[in-house]
């Protein structure tokens, strides 16, 4: 491990702050206090955090319908994320996407996903931008291995290799799409094995090592940086959670799951960084404290956040438009 | 017309694919954010020993000349993957840029649609307005050159349904090009269709810089006997049928709404308050169409105006046909048109 002390802090804050989160709305839903439904990214903290520790503001990522890890990792602020999951006016989308669709462009994170495979042509567009503008921003494409099959997952491949856009395409590869294991629902033997195709590099990283996906991460952000096109990493992980909560996950059985457990990221990463002295217990003790106030502040004002006017619903459909015919 | 320029501007005649190629280029010019992007929008301009000449410049040709005279940075050849490009599109968009995108033939919209409704449209809304997509998807639609089903629908009803895009659909040269201008400018994403029979239409356009804002009809001809709301080619038909008329002492007036989103109702409303009848004529489908909207929104809002119940011409409900003899039967001729008019007499 060469990282300094400052990146390894920051990779341990985001890191336990997704998972204080995480775990923090998975009883907050359980109590009835969230909407609708979530996708909770605990277990994959790993991969959100090893990749955007090579990013800027500046730079973009699009996200999928687990999405509340990459914006944290990609520096949204956690109150405003936890009011847009309350469905809050304070909520980083006004309440008008929730836990499948937050967003915090001034952060350059393009938004959570309904749609499985929706992010990757729009990283594209965000990489056009960056090259067309000569701005040197990289646009990070964060996918499951359920897009992995959609067909628009492979065009923006293609499209991404043949314009050479600076794009780095991540598969955060936990095993299942949904309920449906990945040796059922991908022909080939690894999703890396995909970027042949598209004549761009591919590799496969352990996604629960965060200085594995660190490393490949920061070479295939360089590589788009260069105007050297774009790369394909693949992450293995494991979520800890259901796919959505509520979820009874009774597609895997309780020994895969301690097994992953064992090997929690965050506890690998904080002995790792003990033992080879880059980091203290104490650093270790402060962040996992830091996580939580950040939560229980985030929660509060989440919670204080008054709720949207019925009637609210009718803005921010168009930059401008009749406001009579958006009602009627 | 509404023109931004304040001097009466001088004009010359345009085909209607001039037009646009000029609404492009003076729009490419003003704006370097402005990108063209699609399926041979260069054309052969990026095959080794052409790189000076666009073979193509889009299949009907309606880009030529714009790659020689922005490069190929900001007019992008596509791979056949309209979800990848307009996606690209919608993202390039969302951070910065205004793309152009084409879509060679509306009917391929069924290839990117998440794209286009559950991204593109949806994307600011989803985001509590704190971004926008200032994007034009140009289109190609209408029946009456024989490439039967997946090549020759209108389907701007569709796009019209879903919040979040803007339709805009031209009937003369002059309003393709200033129509254009003001998708280009707009701030949200516009669907633009272009009829590919009108291509070689021909009209007086002006010259240089010339906006027509969205949202505001046209009449194209007055008259007080009967409304005739028309849109794209079918406004040609309208004027014609409205000849045929007038020699029978009947003065319809001919209203080109120009965009259906959103739809300028105060200037159909009043007209039809002025004529006390309808007829929408509609080149779409006609089932959850812009016929009957129209006639929905003209039944709630001017029923004591109406001196009759309004009629409708329409495409049938059926796909495109191939033969000549069953294409032309499909499309809205002008003499239903002449008929539905007196039907409301």
């Amino acid at each position: 491990m060469e990282l300094t002390r400052d990146t390894a802090l920051w990779i341990y804050d985001r890191m336990t702050m997704i998972r204080v989160f995480e775990e923090r709305v998975a009883k907050l839903f359980a109590e009835g206090r969230i909407p609708g439904f979530v996708h909770l990214y605990a277990g994959e903290e790993a991969v959100a955090v090893g990749v955007c520790a090579n990013l800027t503001d500046d730079d973009y990522i699009t996200s999928t319908h687990r999405g509340h890890g990459h914006c944290i990792a990609k520096g949204v602020d956690p109150g405003p994320m936890m009011a847009e999951l309350f469905g809050r006016v304070d909520g980083s989308c006004k309440g008008k996407g929730g836990s499948m669709h937050i967003a915090d462009v001034s952060k350059g994170m393009l938004g959570a996903n309904g749609i499985v495979g929706g992010g990757p042509p729009l990283a594209c567009g965000a990489a056009l931008a960056s090259q067309t503008l000569g701005t040197n921003a990289v646009t990070v494409c964060f996918f499951g291995d359920g897009a992995a099959e959609q067909g628009t997952t492979h065009e923006a491949m293609n499209i991404a290799g043949v314009w050479k856009l600076p794009v780095v395409f991540v598969a955060e590869n936990n095993g299942f799409a949904e309920s449906t294991p990945v040796g059922y629902h991908c022909a080939a033997s690894t999703i890396a094995d995909r970027a042949s195709s598209y004549a761009i590099p591919g590799v496969t990283v352990d996604g629960y090592d965060v200085v594995a996906v660190y490393e490949a991460a920061a070479e295939a952000v360089a590589r788009a940086r260069r105007g050297d096109g774009p790369s394909l990493i693949e992450a293995k992980t494991w979520r800890y959670f259901g796919h959505f909560e509520g979820d009874q996950v009774t597609y895997r059985t309780a020994e895969q799951s301690a097994a992953y457990r064992e090997h929690d990221p965050l506890t690998y990463f904080a002995t790792q960084a003990v033992e080879r002295g880059v980091l203290g217990r104490d650093d270790i003790d402060a962040a996992d404290r830091r996580a939580v106030s950040t939560v229980d502040a985030a929660v509060a004002f989440g919670e204080a956040s008054p709720h949207p006017r019925p009637e609210d619903a009718l803005t921010d459909v168009y930059v401008s438009y009749p406001r009579e015919e958006v009602r009627s | 017309m509404t023109l931004v320029s304040e001097a009466p501007s001088t004009t010359r005649t345009l085909s209607m694919r001039q037009a646009i190629n000029e609404a492009l280029r003076l729009e490419m010019e003003r704006d370097a954010t402005v990108i063209l992007m699609g399926e041979d929008v260069a054309g052969g301009a990026t095959v080794p020993g052409f790189e000076q000449d666009d073979a193509w410049g889009g299949v009907l040709g309606v880009t030529k000349g714009l790659v020689q005279e922005f490069g190929r940075r900001r007019v992008l050849d596509t791979p056949i993957s309209e979800s990848a490009y307009i996606g690209a599109a919608v993202g390039a968009a969302a951070t910065g840029l205004r793309p152009v995108a084409e879509l060679m033939f509306v009917d391929f919209f069924g290839v990117c649609m998440d794209q286009i409704f559950n991204q593109g449209a949806k994307l600011r809304y989803m985001f509590g307005g704190k971004a926008k997509v200032p994007l034009v998807i140009r289109t190609m639609i209408g029946a009456g050159m024989g490439a039967a089903g997946q090549h020759s629908g209108c389907h701007y009803s569709v796009f019209t349904h879903m919040p979040g895009l803007k339709t805009v659909v031209p009937s003369t040269p002059a309003d393709a090009k200033g129509l254009l201008a003001a998708s280009i400018r707009d701030d949200d994403p516009v669907l633009f269709f272009e009829h590919k029979l009108m291509y070689d239409v021909t009209g007086e356009v002006p010259e240089g810089e010339c906006v027509v804002p969205l949202g505001v009809a046209d009449v194209k001809r007055e008259g007080d006997a009967a409304t005739v709301v028309a849109m794209g080619r079918m406004v040609s038909f309208a004027l014609d049928a409205a000849e045929r008329l007038a020699g029978d002492g009947v003065q319809i007036e001919v209203v080109d709404p120009r965009t259906l989103s959103p739809l300028d109702s105060d200037t159909l409303l009043a007209s039809v308050h002025k004529t006390g009848r309808l007829v929408v004529v509609d080149e779409d489908n006609p089932r959850c169409s812009m016929a009957t909207d129209i006639a929905a929104m003209v039944a709630m809002q001017a029923f004591d105006s109406l001196d009759a119940p309004p009629q409708l011409v329409t495409a049938p409900h059926t796909p495109v046909p191939f033969a000549p003899e069953m294409e032309n039967f499909y499309i809205p001729s002008v003499e239903r048109i002449v008929a539905a008019v007196r039907a409301t007499l």
